[in-house]
């Protein structure tokens, strides 16, 4: 009962944030340097038809009453158009961030596949060569910017040896997308039985994931080292060592344990930059992503569009953290010896 | 579109067979047979309706494949063997003749009996009459470039009857005829676009936004946003000769070298509108084919802004047109993929070609001189502003010349200009001092590019220069006709005027430039600087 108030009372907090975010988004559009009326009036407009575009546009209201207009679509679920699509945001959006999700998801397992044993291993044996090793890659993964690691990766593996496919998205052109479920190309694949498009997603998908998941190394590695030299150095493990258990019990269930709280929480801010960090990947490998959208929406100052996209992020940041917090209580070990 | 629709549509317009390049397990050679072109572009498409508010330029390639006009413009090769458009043929389309009044108010147009659109029915001059009243009613950029054929009004347009069309104008123009070329004045099918209108939306923007209704040589069979579009070919055209290539598959590839790597190792045919780089790099390595045609009528220039002193002063415009390093521009900005603007012998031209060079070259001494002359021998500070949007020819660019000023004393900083605000602050409120800009006018005719860029208040005029004698000219000469008497020495005079003013010095001639693999044929470089694919082919 305590945990289901407690995660009430975290809903309850987020409240706040999103209200505000709604707020400084609709301020801050506006604020954006650039007329979007007379951009959208078209290269060789005059003053009159920019005039009908502005009323057109609903610009010509002041603002709190533009305010109110949006918080009122808002209620009603209408993020409004995106001018320069001439769609429903909703549906921009709802059709592009499963793959920038997708995608992200993809790196970030990779990541923690690399680097979590590699931080453990490193921590286990300190000065050595592993220990080295892991700090080279780190240190160049976080170094390299991702636009550079995509090209080299496209270089290496598509142009010289020719075993990627092309970098064209999500899908090469031969093949179309599975009937959408989650709208997770691989996913939706599988649950279509659909073996062929299923390795055809993954293949388009290796490359854009690691050049994210490389990025993502450095911070998991540290954090899974530096956690795991503390969790090591405890006295719990030394209990156990005394004690006779096993050497692979005694790391992964004492040690790893309760290292794995700040790797988790390591984890949801990854996880929250490596969207942000989509952007460039997608614009290398074409992916048809949420932050390619965002971009194109700033550069034509798309009101909807914008405040759209700022929204879903900030939603989802609520949400990861959320989710995070609710595992932390989860596997935290010292709650399962409260009870 | 679901997968099962499409494949039904497929199938309904094809039959069985030509689904075959969409099996999945075939490689991506095997599945290109010659009747299918992919195509990578780098700018995304927001719109099938080019009539919509807010569609973006490279929109632009689907109204001029999917859609016809009235009339278009011929090709011509040129002596390099690049094919090009002929911007003084033209030649029926809809229309399979046509008449002028004798006053030369109005033109009557009769519209052949082999126009369908593609559900069969036959174009008729109620449908020419509806899709030019849109134009003009819904106002932007498709009403301004109707304006400049002297069509502004949906009165101008009378469907007089089944297939007999009259445009009439207020006063003769030679710019009406060459204005119906365009993209702009196409045919929709007006009884399929009735259907899907509402009170709210009489012009049906937003079916037409998604669906296009056109009887051109293509049609659009899938479009996916922010990812291709797939063209099919309208076997019943009838308009000319029928394309080669059945489907075509334009995929939107952000990053410049992806699509370089692609064409590179064979995955795509057609790469449009590549960065002189890449061309010029493509073109050397021999992997690729590299074709473009100067941009008629449109120059890379360099404003100087008349209202911001000492840019008010002749004696500095000119010691800067002196002072720019031409040929560095051209091989640093355009490597090489330019038509030198510079380096003319006579201030009064004795052809009437445009563009042509401009009688300035790079001459430091001459510069100080005329600096000196001007008051200014210890120079002054200025801004350079330019476009980022656009960097890759503007960046460096810009470099050169701050580099070249510094010698004659003048110190410019940098003023770089995101995208979004470019239109405004170089074209709209005109208050860049000096800039870089990049012009280029649809109708071939030099009057015309005057128009747009000489005459104060007016769009392109982003130098804010103004010459009663250059007004005078232009309005005299924008509707005559090339070959009357006076055509020829108002033009010299246009010309002459430009010479010694500079409020834009030209750089160069850009070129149009597009990679292929070498079995593609048949590109044609096009004013509107899209891509039109009916004559092209793939041996």
């Amino acid at each position: 009962m305590e945990k289901l108030s407690r995660i009430g009372g975290r809903i309850l907090q987020a409240i706040p944030p999103v209200f505000g975010v709604i707020v400084i988004t609709f301020l801050l559009t506006r604020a954006l340097p650039g007329d979007p009326a007379v951009f959208f009036a078209g290269l060789m407009a005059d003053d009159d038809t920019i005039a009908q575009v502005r009323a057109e546009l609903g610009l010509d209201h002041p603002l709190p009453v533009q305010f109110l207009f949006y918080i009122r679509d808002l209620v009603q679920g209408d993020l409004g158009n995106s001018l320069s699509t001439g769609r429903p945001v909703l549906e921009e959006l709802a059709t592009r961030l499963p793959a920038s999700l997708e995608l992200t998801f993809a790196g970030l397992l990779f990541a923690m596949a690399v680097a979590i044993p590699l931080g453990v291993l490193a921590a286990t044996r300190p000065g050595s060569w592993i220990d080295h090793l892991c700090r080279v890659l780190v240190t160049a993964g976080v170094s390299l910017p991702t636009f550079f690691t995509g090209l080299f990766l496209i270089y290496i593996f598509y142009y010289i040896l020719g075993w990627a496919p092309s970098p064209l998205g999500r899908l090469d052109f031969l093949y179309l997308s599975p009937p959408q479920v989650t709208g997770f190309y691989t996913i939706d694949a599988l649950l279509a039985g659909d073996w062929e498009v299923f390795w055809a997603a993954l293949r388009q998908m290796v490359l854009p994931a690691v050049t994210l998941g490389l990025f993502a190394l450095a911070p998991i590695a540290r954090m899974t080292r530096a956690a795991m030299l503390s969790a090591l150095s405890g006295d719990y493990v030394r209990t156990a060592r005394a004690n006779g258990l096993r050497s692979g019990r005694v790391l992964w269930v004492y040690a790893f344990r309760n290292a794995a709280l700040p790797v988790l929480t390591t984890l949801g801010m990854v996880f929250s930059f490596l969207l942000g960090a989509n952007v460039l990947v997608e614009k290398v490998f074409s992916w048809p992503g949420i932050g390619s959208y965002a971009i194109g929406a700033l550069v034509a100052s798309d009101y909807a569009a914008v405040q759209g996209f700022v929204l879903c992020m900030a939603l989802l940041f609520v949400v990861v953290n959320l989710f995070i917090d609710v595992i932390l209580t989860l596997i935290d070990p010292r709650v399962g010896l409260e009870s | 579109m679901k997968r099962r629709d499409f494949f039904k549509t497929g199938s309904a317009a094809l039959g069985g067979a030509a689904l075959l390049p969409f099996l999945r397990a075939l490689p991506a050679s095997a599945a290109a047979g010659s009747d299918t072109l992919v195509v990578v572009i780098g700018d995304t498409i927001n719109s099938l309706d080019l009539h919509r508010s807010g569609t973006n330029r490279p929109s632009y390639q689907v109204a001029v494949n999917v859609y016809d006009r009235l009339v278009r413009f011929g090709t011509k090769t040129l002596e390099d063997g690049t094919l090009s458009y002929d911007s003084t043929v033209i030649e029926p389309e809809i229309a399979e003749s046509w008449e002028v009044s004798e006053d030369g108010k109005s033109i009557t147009f009769k519209i052949s009996p082999k126009a369908k659109f593609w559900d069969g029915t036959p174009v008729t001059a109620e449908d020419v009459k509806w899709s030019f009243d849109r134009a003009v009613t819904l106002g932007g950029f498709p009403l301004v470039q109707m304006s400049a054929g002297s069509m502004s009004k949906p009165e101008q347009f009378v469907a007089v009857d089944e297939t007999t069309f009259r445009v009439d104008l207020p006063a003769p123009s030679k710019l009406a005829l060459p204005d119906l070329a365009v993209p702009v004045p196409l045919v929709i099918n007006s009884k399929v676009a009735k259907e899907h209108a509402t009170e709210d939306d009489p012009w049906a923007t937003e079916y037409l936004h998604e669906n296009p209704a056109g009887s051109g040589p293509f049609k659009i069979t899938r479009w996916d946003a922010g990812q291709q579009f797939v063209y099919e070919r309208n076997d019943d055209w009838e308009l000319g000769e029928l394309p080669a290539l059945k489907r075509v598959i334009v995929r939107e590839v952000p990053s410049a070298a992806t699509r370089r790597a692609l064409l590179e190792r064979g995955d795509v045919d057609f790469y449009m509108d590549v960065p002189a780089k890449d061309a010029k790099e493509l073109g050397e390595s021999g992997k690729a084919k590299v074709q473009g045609a100067p941009v008629d009528n449109c120059l890379h220039v360099l404003g100087l802004n008349v209202k911001y002193a000492p840019f008010d002063n002749k004696l500095v415009r000119q010691a800067i047109a002196y002072a720019l390093p031409y040929e560095d521009i051209l091989a640093a900005g355009a490597y090489g993929r330019g038509k030198p603007m510079w380096g003319g012998t006579e201030m009064s031209p004795s052809t009437i070609e445009w563009p042509q060079p401009f009688p300035y070259a790079t001459d430091l001494e001459k510069a100080k001189a005329l600096m000196a002359e001007a008051g200014f021998e210890d120079g002054f500070e200025t801004t350079l502003s330019y476009n980022l949007g656009l960097a890759d020819w503007m960046e460096p660019t810009a470099l050169l010349i701050q580099e070249a000023l510094g010698k004659i004393g003048i110190t410019a900083t940098l003023d770089k200009i995101p995208g979004a605000n470019w239109r405004t602050a170089a074209l709209v409120e005109k208050r860049l001092p000096m800039h870089l800009e990049n012009f280029g006018g649809w109708l071939n005719y030099p009057d015309y590019y005057f128009y747009w860029a000489y005459i104060e208040g007016h769009l392109f005029n982003s130098s804010n220069y103004t010459n009663p004698e250059m007004d005078t000219l232009v309005d005299e000469t924008l509707t005559m006709e090339t070959d009357d008497p006076a055509y020829a020495p108002n033009i010299t005079r246009m010309m002459e005027i430009a010479f010694e003013d500079v409020p834009r010095i030209p750089l160069y001639q850009p070129y149009l430039d597009a990679a292929m693999k070498p079995e593609v044929d048949g590109y044609v470089s096009w004013f509107h600087r899209q891509l039109a694919l009916s004559n092209m082919s793939k041996g």
